[in-house]
């Protein structure tokens, strides 16, 4: 079974809500995940950022509601690792 | 719920314009009553029932106007606010919180808008409403309003130095200023101008 462990997001966002509150909102969706957002453009009424989400099972499908919930749009999926382990014996 | 209205009211700095509009129309409602229970003063002929009818209706009306009026500006400003983001983002935003945050920010304005005249009023004339349920004053009720309306306006001076950080028996004895104007003026306006009584 495979498990996504990291991957690099490219989201345009709205200025509101700051980077801190939408790195929180994703965070929240999975324990031990590691959520780094970098903004590397603002616009007027936008900002475009690089979300960087590392974790044991990282729920995209949740994350990506998240975003899109937050007003966030993502652009392009720059980065991904995927483990694939072994099925564990009871 | 309550701390996704919260963050609701946050992303839409909800919060800064309902303040704005309690102090506007908590203002507006404040003057008016005190108009009103000074005009009724200077002309000395109407009984209490007449006076607290008088006020109660203005008090309704600017009730309603506040109500109406917040939620189509804001409602239209929030409408505008969604679509040009929209076209910034190139994305259709229906299921967002933004969305959302522009459907109940202009409701939740409005109460505010409409409810800070009507509350402010309700105290102003509540000498009034007293007096008529059999309550015993220490001071007859059109003059106890006068006096009640002058502190209400007082205090929302002191609010707004608080908002604005500045010293606020300063800024509570300029609105206090602005009502002691108004009534002069009223007084002054009723002392030239004779008004016939009107029979029904």
């Amino acid at each position: 079974m495979s498990f996504l462990k990291r991957i690099v997001l490219d989201v345009l966002k709205p200025h509101q809500p700051s980077i801190l509150e939408f790195a929180n909102s994703i965070a929240d969706q999975h324990e031990n995940c590691r959520v780094q957002i970098t903004v590397a453009e603002v616009d007027e009424k936008t900002e475009t950022t690089v979300i960087v989400i590392e974790g044991e099972q990282i729920p995209y499908e949740q994350i990506t509601e998240v975003i899109t919930s937050l007003g966030g749009s993502i652009h392009s999926i720059d980065e991904v690792e995927v483990v694939n382990l072994p099925p564990t014996e009871n | 719920m309550f701390s996704e209205l919260k963050f609701l009211f946050k992303l839409a700095s909800a919060s800064d314009i309902a303040r704005r509009y309690f102090v506007t129309n908590g203002f507006d409602g404040a003057l008016t009553m005190l108009g009103l229970v000074i005009g009724f003063y200077s002309s000395s002929q109407a009984p209490n029932g007449v006076i607290l009818a008088a006020c109660l209706g203005a008090a309704i009306a600017l009730t309603v106007s506040g109500l109406v009026s917040a939620y189509i500006s804001e409602s239209a400003e929030r409408k505008k606010e969604l679509s040009e983001l929209e076209q910034a983002l190139v994305k259709n935003m229906d299921d967002s919180a933004h969305a959302k945050a522009a459907k109940l920010v202009p409701i939740f304005v409005a109460a505010v808008n409409g409810l800070s005249p009507l509350i402010i009023s309700l105290i102003i004339i509540s000498p009034m409403g007293l007096s008529l349920s059999g309550y015993e004053l220490p001071i007859p009720p059109l003059q106890f309003s006068i006096i009640i309306a002058f502190i209400t306006l007082f205090a929302l001076g002191i609010f707004i130095g608080k908002i604005s950080g500045q010293f606020w028996l300063w800024s509570g004895f300029r609105t206090l200023l602005i009502a002691v104007i108004t009534a002069a003026i009223i007084l002054l306006i009723d002392n030239i101008i004779t008004f016939p009584a009107i029979n029904h």
